[in-house]
């Protein structure tokens, strides 16, 4: 199973070649139907009351005037639900309907269920809840700070969620023997996926008394799951649909409050329930970036070669546990896979705070310390008087390699990325000759293709497909993966299509669907290329085996010699010898019976052994290059981006039209966050007011690039085929984000000299730098102190080149 | 999805009828036009009228007029102000303002006359009902605190039209009809510093045109400073409308801020400017003088310090090229299009 299939052909049909994606017709005329343009006869809406408050504790709930309201059919409260959960096991700290204590202002405390929206929204103003209001928490630093009142009765201590430090390899001792030691602090500030489609759920129970519920959801397997233990059903009488996801970007990863409310009330009612969120209630959803305040201290060689890397982060987690236990190891593990680092200290703790939870976004905990780490490199290139390009091609991390850390690195082509990057900028020549308030910057970046370790823990497959083939040639494709406008459908149907030499659009594509899909974990961490691919190619040979049989003793020749393209079957000595796909498969069926095969895919054991080992491996890396160019006005300190070229190690582009859409996708997302996008919150005056609320939940001023501000961007794919991929081909939903912040930092300092050390970079910092640089002041702004954290001692491993097995080394530094 | 609430809903055939029926109603009536501005605050409940006054569909405030100026009727949408070739050629400032307020698809809904009459802005005022109510409310509606200036006894809400700015550089009046009768004032009359009573427009009177003077000897440029390239409300507008002699020397100036407080501002810049050219350390002077009377709160989007700060830069494009330097470059980089 952890064998990838041998590549099953070198020359292709289908893969490599730009085409129409198989759901391209429906999203383009808007034949889609996303979960909010369902309806079933019947159907009654539900809306949920939330907290006013930031953190109180909840004395009483009075419904009964709700429940009296003309079309109110159920309320629903916390007393209606006991059992906790949470995406993570050791997170079930979320209740569908909050119980004893409200968190954040937004946190669900009740559900009408009424005939229409309007009524269910009326009713809610009649619901009474007593509140006694509790401090509230706003940031790590004041969590660190106030250990009472606890926003949680679990976590490591007072209101610390999450506190780990590892080293690899004794930090302190290599970072004095360095020539210099560079120490910076960076911010930076949350923000959220703004998704198009708002989360919507219809629940229904189903003829056979079983509850079927159809939601807009990244991940229908654990959803699933957490269903089973909300509800207290066996999962195999639920039935989760992901309908086609209108984006997620994370936002739909984690079980949504709304989807166990509408489940229960199905239940409760027999009639199918629908909520629809509003574009307010997706921001307290929220399970966006974390907000990460960063320190690092990077000991380098006068040539510019890493020696060492002391990483602290600090991260301001929100109100629930969410996906924290990983967000928080991803504010490091990452680090080192870029460039070659004989030492790795990292420490990291993710603190409670009475806002909406922080979870996975594009990228999931690595954009912050890659921001960090690819701004700290061009200061450290300006300060040694190396070009930051060929400083960077000097020290890249090598092909099938392991890291300090124990991460296992395949292919890489990072260092082609940063030549075409450079090459296609025109970097040499034009770097610092732009003339005044102009500038180029460039950063790297490294990503995974799909989580090695489940989110819990099991030895099964990670995903699975199953392929059923009948006389009249149909293909059809099972997979639990989801589409979530990422084009995991049309990898589906690619890949399946290669393998089989027939159309793309000949294979019908069945996913998302637990009643009837075999389980795929999920679209996260970029792992669906890879895991359901490499699952597709191995149901899909399965199935080839039976045909070639067939075909063979049809065509008078061996099965090895059976060759499939272009929806025909041939022997490939004398291609006169062939039958047509169709044909194919009734032999087969006449030989065989009815023709179906499955395939499954689990990733290779990490090499780590030492207990959090298991988050970082990936069976591949992807990296990507990015210069970007920009204009500072100096007298106001506006900025302007009029170009960027990305270059992005795919392995192998399926289909180069997607691949390139997800490349483009992610600076868009990327530069929104670089330059305005902020999750942020207000308090009032203490005095007056202990209300801490979101800024700006709406589409108009929660800021992000409008079609009008994306400049244009120029996109190489570099191909390099990774060996524990489908085909070659790596993820590009991620990884093309990651470099676009630093870039834009280090343009900034390229063009008018000065350092903005955090993010979103916004016009008010560059003239305030600006101001700073005219006194003769350091000309920076960004984070001025990094809190005492009382990170635990670190577990201890010493990386592979001096000497490690990759367990801890208990009792601490080897002599 | 966010609902509205009930109303009762009024269709007249005529501005006429229109009137009668708001004075029917009494000040609980509104009137809506294209209903971008209403609609979404009557869903988050800022606006509860009992009944509503459609002027959608209403002939009479479509047209336009070219005589010894230009008169608008209020009820052209914005995307016609913008197509109008009078507005784009003799009445620069208005252009600029109309082709950057909202979206495309706002301004295919929204009118002149309710651009006009927007309702003021605040961080603390437009967000929904549940919001609101998690920081117990605002002076400005079912509150008593204002939660930007504490200690303030009136509502500090921004003006947030563009094309009123640049209306009033221009020396718009406005007509106001009423079953009482109508009235014409200039348009910068028709504004109180006063969040909550913004405009000086009695609840039965209906805005049905705006008067522009003739535009000869005149030029004028509107900025607007957003964070982005469409859909944003200003954070700052700068209108100016110069009248200069052949040889350069002013005789006539009108400088407005808008989104710096409750109401446009009108500038002394006709003062200080008159007699003089528009040389770059005028126009440097100028703006530094302007700019002074730009008081920003800390309730609009961006930084508050850094509004106030970058106030003489956009009065400097303005003037500049009202004076008639090539600004395309420059326009590119605020406003990402070329106007």
């Amino acid at each position: 199973m952890n064998a990838p299939e041998k590549p099953l052909k070198t020359r292709f049909d289908t893969v490599g070649k730009p085409r129409r994606r198989v759901d391209g017709r429906a999203k383009t005329i808007g034949q889609q139907r996303f979960a909010d343009d369902l309806a079933l006869p019947r159907m009654l809406h539900a809306k949920l009351a939330r907290s006013p408050h930031a953190h109180a504790a909840i004395e009483s709930v009075d419904v009964s005037r709700a429940q009296a309201h003309r079309g109110v059919h159920l309320v629903l409260t916390g007393a209606d639900f006991p059992i906790p959960y949470g995406i993570m096991p050791v997170s079930q700290d979320e209740y569908p309907l909050a119980r004893e204590r409200v968190r954040f202002v937004g946190d669900p405390v009740a559900a009408v269920i009424a005939v229409d929206e309007q009524t269910a929204a009326e009713a809610l103003d009649l619901i009474e809840v007593k509140y006694r209001p509790l401090p509230t928490i706003a940031s790590p630093e004041e969590g660190l700070a106030k250990p009472e009142p606890r926003i949680h009765d679990y976590g490591e201590q007072g209101n610390i969620h999450r506190n780990q430090a590892y080293e690899f390899g004794d930090v302190e001792e290599a970072l004095a023997r360095s020539d210099h030691v560079f120490e910076d602090l960076f911010f930076y500030e949350g923000n959220t996926h703004l998704p198009l489609e708002q989360q919507a759920s219809l629940a229904s129970i189903e003829g056979d008394g079983k509850l079927l519920l159809q939601t807009s959801t990244q991940n229908p397997h654990y959803l699933h799951r957490q269903l089973g233990r909300v509800l207290q059903m066996p999962t195999a009488h639920i039935r989760v649909m992901a309908i086609a996801n209108g984006g997620g970007f994370g936002g739909k990863c984690d079980p949504g409050n709304h989807e166990f409310v509408v489940s229960k009330a199905a239940l409760v009612l027999g009639r199918p329930v629908k909520i629809c969120l509003t574009r307010e209630e997706v921001f307290y959803q929220h399970r966006g970036r974390h907000p990460v305040l960063m320190k690092f201290r990077t000991g380098v060689t006068k040539d510019g070669r890493l020696t060492a890397m002391h990483l602290q982060t600090l991260l301001d987690g929100g109100a629930y546990g969410s996906h924290g236990p990983a967000s928080t190891f991803y504010t490091g593990v990452l680090t080192p896979v870029s460039y070659e680092l004989p030492r790795f200290k990292f420490e990291a703790c993710r603190v409670f705070t009475n806002k909406p939870a922080c979870g996975p976004k594009r990228g999931h905990g690595t954009p912050q310390p890659r921001f960090g780490q690819e701004v700290q490199l061009d200061k450290i290139a300006h300060a040694l008087g190396l070009d930051p390009a060929e400083m960077r091609l000097k020290m890249l991390t090598k092909p099938d390699s392991l890291t300090a850390s124990w991460l296992r690195i395949g292919s890489t082509g990072l260092g082609e990325c940063i030549e075409k990057a450079v090459e296609m900028s025109g970097w040499k020549a034009r770097r610092g000759k732009l003339g005044p308030g102009r500038g180029l910057g460039l950063a790297c970046s490294a990503y995974m293709c799909g989580a090695g370790v489940s989110i819990y823990w099991n030895k099964l497959p990670h995903s699975a497909v199953q392929l059923l083939l009948d006389r009249s040639g149909q293909v059809t494709v099972y997979c639990g993966a989801t589409e979530i406008g990422q084009g995991s459908d049309d990898v589906l149907a690619g890949l399946t299509a290669e393998a089989l030499g027939i159309d793309p659009v000949s294979v019908r594509v069945v996913t998302g669907d637990t009643g009837i899909t075999p389980i795929d974990l999920g679209s996260y961490s970029s792992r669906v290329t890879i895991m359901m691919g490499n699952a597709a190619l191995q149901a899909a040979a399965r199935v080839r085996d039976l045909l070639a049989n067939a075909a063979a003793e049809a065509l008078d020749t061996l099965p090895d010699r059976i060759a499939f393209s272009q929806e025909r079957v041939f022997a490939v000595e004398d291609a006169a010898k062939s039958m047509s796909f169709v044909e194919a498969v009734a032999a087969a069926e006449a030989k065989f019976g009815t023709i179906a095969s499955v395939g499954s895919y689990a990733p290779p054991k990490p090499p780590g052994k030492f207990k959090g080992a298991g988050v970082g491996p990936s069976p591949a890396y992807s990296f990507t290059a990015c210069v970007l160019e920009t204009e500072v006005d100096p007298a106001t300190g506006w900025v302007t981006v009029p170009k960027i070229w990305i270059a992005h190690d795919i392995g192998r582009a399926l289909n180069p039209v997607l691949a390139r859409g997800q490349v483009i996708g992610s600076v868009y997302m990327g530069l929104g966050e670089a330059l305005m996008e902020e999750q942020a919150f207000r308090r009032l005056p203490p005095k007056l007011s202990s209300a801490l609320v979101h800024r700006n939940p709406s589409m108009l001023d929660y800021k992000s690039l409008t079609h009008m501000d994306m400049p244009e961007v120029e996109v190489a794919l570099i191909e390099d085929p990774d060996p524990n991929c489908p085909y070659g081909a790596k993820e590009a939903g991620q990884g093309p984000l990651l470099p676009v912040m630093p870039a834009l930092a280090n343009a900034i300092h390229d063009a008018v000299g000065v350092r903005i050390d955090e993010v979103p970079i916004t016009p008010d910092k560059v003239l305030a730098a600006l101001a700073k640089k005219a006194k003769g002041e350091v000309p920076r702004v960004g984070p001025e102190r990094f809190p005492a954290v009382p990170y635990p001692e670190p577990t201890f491993v010493l990386p592979p080149w001096e000497g490690g097995d990759g367990n801890e080394l208990k009792g601490r530094k080897a002599a | 999805m966010m609902r509205m609430p009930w109303f009762r809903w009024h269709a007249p055939k005529s501005v006429a009828e229109a009137a009668t029926i708001l004075a029917d109603e009494g000040p609980q009536a509104m009137l809506i036009a294209g209903g971008t501005d209403l609609v979404p605050n009557m869903k988050r409940r800022h606006q509860e009228p009992a009944a509503l006054v459609a002027l959608r569909g209403l002939g009479e405030l479509k047209r336009i007029a070219n005589g010894a100026g230009l008169t608008l009727g209020a009820g052209l949408t914005l995307a016609e102000v913008v197509e109008s070739r009078s507005v784009r050629e003799n009445y620069r400032a208005l252009y600029h303002a109309a082709a950057q307020v909202a979206t495309p698809q706002l301004r295919n809904m929204g009118t002149l006359g309710g651009n006009v009459c927007l309702d003021t802005r605040c961080t603390y005022y437009n967000q929904s009902y549940e919001w609101r109510k998690a920081i117990d409310f605002c002076m400005k509606k079912d509150g008593e605190t204002c939660w930007v200036a504490t200690a303030s006894k009136r509502c500090v809400a921004v003006s947030s039209t563009d094309t009123a700015p640049a209306l009033i550089a221009l020396g718009a009046k406005v007509r106001l009809v009423s079953a009482e009768g109508t009235r014409e004032l200039d348009l910068a009359d028709l504004y109180a510093n006063d969040g909550m009573e913004y405009l000086t427009r009695r609840p039965d009177e209906i805005l049905t045109e705006i008067a522009l003077p003739a535009a000869s000897g005149w030029k004028s440029a509107y900025w607007k400073l957003r964070r982005r390239g469409s859909f944003d409300f200003p954070v700052l507008g700068v209108a100016a409308a110069v009248r200069a002699a052949p040889d350069g020397t002013v005789e006539d100036a009108r400088i407005v801020l808008g989104a710096v407080a409750s109401r446009p501002i009108l500038t002394k810049a006709g003062e200080l400017l008159a007699g003089k050219r528009l040389t770059d350390e005028v126009i440097e002077e100028v703006a530094a003088k302007v700019a002074s009377r730009a008081k920003p709160m800390d309730n609009t989007d961006l930084e508050i310090y850094w509004r106030k700060e970058v106030v003489p830069a956009f009065v400097g494009y303005a003037l500049r090229e009202a004076r008639g330097d090539d600004m395309r470059a420059t326009r590119m980089r605020i406003a990402r299009q070329a106007l």
